[in-house]
């Protein structure tokens, strides 16, 4: 196991250095720079505070600068919020992104997984029907429209929730709903598809006999070995959710690092948009490894080919 | 049906009723209301809240509350006549030049420490400073030697027109009479910063320090920063310190800066914010006949036009830039298109500055527009070359680039190509003059028209239409120097005369403030800076 968690955090050294080259080079290419703004800035200021930033050496001696301050954990200035370093907002907004993930993750696996085992138990019926329609609506819908529809509903005419912000705990609601619905819904259907592939089985069949109750065949048995799918699907979705957070946190104005990344970008502010890569690269392979590790446990099958 | 089953339904339905009432929270708004919290939609997330650094209006709403300068603004912001701030009187020399200030003893920093003379001579010196790199720092070049301390061709301060003739006493000395010079002092960039706060965490001149952080920051206005989530809310709290703290009625402020104005104006309907920063283009139409009284639209210094490449061919020609802007129907632009309350514009400077009354150079006239262009060589815009409108993506832009489109097309037979660019991409294109028609605005800093004028001097930042006249720089130099309101108000109209003939720009429109007010919010007064003293606010619910 340790030999396989190295091998992962090896991997990540190439993943991590290619995305910085691209990711160094490209927004440099971007037109307009960190300091272009509606009303132009004297060119004295601006020469000012390229000398305060650096970018007024050579390319490549920023490159190399950037390269040996990242290895001391330093991801620099942010050029658009002075006085705040990219460490200091990725120590701000990644919490932020996390609790928004991780209740989605929760709220995507608790109705993804009740919504597929209650479809599974009677296939091709009402209950089956119900809640795979919801499914494929979730699938299809996305959240920008899933979103604003929510806090029409919930914000505006029933008054239940503010339609906006991250200060109350009734804030996370809406948000977490539109970011996990899609989720949910892919997690009910892989659920019930596997869920209808182990019932039939055999040792299923023999738990029956051995007189176990329902309830035990179902969660005991079943589910152990219909979850594999699901438990696969988590890496990636995981990623999706954390990468993919930045439309919710528009529409539900929250102040998390997917939002901030987008408006890094449009505001060209290098370092931030660097930073963030280097973080999101980690999260993903960290994730993607975690993931393999609980498979791993999972499936007996899988630890030993390994 | 029993009754049994009536009865039960109605338990039924009464108990949702039930839940559903009870779970209607009680909104921000409300609370607010009842505690004088003030919950203002601030549109986008400030970079820094260091008057010497920052440089727009969302930094300068929050700046607002923290630091206040020699004068302050009356309740009425558009008035010229400033309110006293840190100064309690001031008086002005024979020749207007010299400024003194006698600065109230009671004026206190939110630490506790008293507002001195020398903490202006500590922030002007810090404001001028070349290694600072501020932006702002040509304001401050009506202060005698400003501009050559700030280009690092003096060195010493003590020869900057700024001294302290005791603890209490400011003077100041500009390079010339300025008849707006008081009103002026109300821009961020003339306020005050604590030089203990500022020394503790760096240099004087140096930029980017963690001073403004909640924990570190020191400020002298009526409220202090309380706490900075950055992109979710600034918090700023009623200073016990400040010498005029028996008139603050609001405890609280909560900036919240939300970019997308759907999303405000969402806010805003669920209760959450007293204010809006703007209102999307789409809904003014539903409040204007649902919900007047909450929709506000302000006269504001702000001029919407279009920018000419005079460099580049056909638009090198004079009669040519005259025929595009007179086949534009404004009226039908602020009528038709924008529909919240802009008027047209046939000058660059708005109206409501003080008596200035710039006059109007042309009108909408097609017939004239198509024989300029017949005399141009273009009859019908027969082989016209192509040329392409730049503008940044927005909803009101489009709206606006695609109906002027249109109105080429129709009324003078030329094809203008669209070209909806990304704003990073569209500032950068501006500034290297690679657009042949581009899309531009300009908003005042202070009331007065240089704060226009002075953009199209020869060589300055902002020209981006790289227009040079040397008779019109010539009037603007003049004006500078003229103390008596009446002639330097004509020196300005000639100047803008000059411009507006030779038509490197095409004013399209002047743009109001456009904001949503809950009833409760008293003593939020139409401003032409779009600038509302706190101060004078207060909260009442019906």
């Amino acid at each position: 196991m340790l030999k396989f968690i190295l091998r992962r955090l090896l991997e990540l050294i190439p993943v991590l250095l290619i995305s910085i080259t691209i990711v160094f080079f490209m927004v440099r290419l971007a037109p307009g720079g960190p300091f272009t703004a509606e009303k132009s800035f004297s060119a004295e200021a601006i020469a000012r505070l390229n000398e305060h930033y650096g970018l007024d050496k050579p390319i490549l001696a920023q490159y190399g600068n950037y390269l040996l301050n990242l290895l001391k954990g330093d991801l620099g200035p942010s050029f658009q919020y002075p006085s705040r370093s990219v460490n200091d907002i990725i120590k701000e907004t990644f919490p932020v992104s996390l609790e928004l993930g991780a209740l989605a993750m929760l709220f995507a696996l608790f109705v993804g997984l009740l919504a597929g085992i209650v479809a599974s138990l009677k296939p091709n019926s009402i209950q089956d029907h119900v809640p795979m329609g919801l499914a494929m609506t979730g699938i299809c819908m996305p959240s920008f429209v899933l979103g604003p529809l929510l806090i029409l509903i919930f914000g505006l005419w029933l008054g239940w929730f503010n339609a906006s912000g991250w200060e109350l705990p009734s804030d996370r609601v809406l948000p977490v709903i539109t970011l996990g619905a899609a989720y949910a819904a892919y997690i009910s259907r892989l659920t019930r598809g596997s869920m209808l592939e182990v019932l039939p089985s055999d040792y299923i069949r023999t738990a029956r006999a051995k007189g176990l109750s329902e309830a035990n065949v179902i969660y005991m048995h079943t589910l152990k070995n219909a979850l594999l799918p699901v438990v696969s699907y988590l890496g990636p979705a995981t990623a999706g959710i954390l990468t993919g957070s930045f439309v919710v946190e528009t529409i539900f104005n929250i102040p998390g690092m997917g939002r901030m990344f987008v408006l890094a970008a449009f505001n060209r502010d290098y370092t931030l948009i660097l930073g963030l890569v280097v973080f999101f690269a980690l999260l993903v392979v960290v994730f993607n490894a975690v993931v393999d590790i609980l498979l791993g446990l999972l499936n007996p099958k899988l630890r030993m080919h390994s | 049906m029993s009754t049994l089953k009536l009865m039960n339904r109605f338990s039924l339905l009464s108990i949702l009723l039930l839940l559903a009432g009870c779970a209607k929270r009680e909104t921000p708004v409300e609370i607010g209301n009842r505690e004088q919290i003030l919950h203002l939609g601030n549109l986008s997330e400030p970079k820094d809240l260091d008057p010497h650094i920052i440089t727009g209006l969302s930094a300068y709403n929050v700046i607002a509350a923290l630091h206040e300068g020699l004068v302050a603004e009356a309740p009425n912001t558009s008035s010229l006549r400033p309110a006293p701030g840190v100064a309690e009187s001031w008086s002005v020399s024979k020749d207007r030049t010299v400024y003194t200030f006698t600065l109230r003893p009671d004026a206190k920093w939110s630490n506790g420490d008293p507002v001195t003379a020398n903490d202006f001579i500590f922030s002007y010196k810090r404001m001028l400073s070349p290694a600072l790199g501020s932006p702002y720092a040509y304001m401050l070049y009506i202060l005698k030697n400003g501009r050559v301390y700030n280009h690092g061709e003096l060195v010493d301060f003590s020869s900057v027109g700024v001294k302290a003739i005791n603890v209490h006493t400011l003077e100041l000395t500009l390079e010339t009479p300025i008849p707006s010079f008081l009103s002026r002092l109300n821009h961020w960039s003339w306020f005050p910063v604590h030089p203990a706060t500022i020394l503790k965490h760096g240099l004087i001149d140096e930029m980017g320090t963690p001073w403004t952080r909640p924990e570190n920051h020191v400020g002298n206005g009526a409220f202090t920063l309380e706490s900075w989530r950055q992109n979710q809310a600034i918090v700023v709290e009623k200073n016990p310190q400040y010498w005029d703290a028996d008139k603050v009625k609001l405890n609280e402020i909560h900036f919240y800066p939300i970019g997308d104005h759907m999303i405000e104006e969402r806010s805003f309907r669920a209760g959450q914010l007293h204010v809006t920063g703007t209102v999307p283009v789409e809904r003014v139409q539903y409040y204007k006949t649902r919900n007047p009284g909450l929709l506000h639209l302000d006269p504001y210094l702000r001029s919407y036009y279009y920018l000419l490449n005079i460099n580049k061919p056909p638009l090198n020609d004079l009669r040519i830039r005259k025929a595009l802007a007179m086949a534009i129907d404004r009226e039908v632009l602020a009528d038709f298109v924008t529909k919240s309350g802009e008027e047209p514009a046939y000058t660059f400077t708005p109206p409501h500055i003080g008596t200035y009354a710039p006059e109007k150079r042309f009108s909408t006239n097609i017939e004239t527009a198509r024989q300029l262009m017949v005399d141009a060589g273009f009859p019908n815009g027969e082989d016209f070359p192509k040329l392409t409108l730049l503008f940044h993506t927005s909803d009101l832009h489009t709206r606006i680039a695609e109906v002027i489109q249109q109105m080429w097309k129709d009324n003078l037979g030329i094809r203008i190509e669209l070209e909806n660019v990304e704003w990073k991409v569209y500032q950068a294109r501006r500034e290297n003059r690679d657009y042949d028609i581009a899309r531009a605005e300009w908003v005042a800093d202070y009331i007065d028209p240089s704060s226009f004028l002075d953009v199209w001097l020869t060589g300055g930042g902002n020209n981006h239409a790289g227009w040079s006249s040397p008779a019109y720089d010539q009037l603007i130099h003049e004006a500078s120097l003229t103390a008596d309101e009446t002639k330097r108000m004509e020196l300005f109209k000639q100047a803008e005369t000059t411009l507006i003939d030779d038509q490197p720009i095409i004013p399209l429109l002047f743009l109001p403030s456009k904001s949503l007010v809950q009833p409760s919010v008293k003593g939020w007064n139409p401003s032409i800076l779009d600038h509302h003293p706190y101060k004078y606010i207060y909260l009442e619910a019906q």
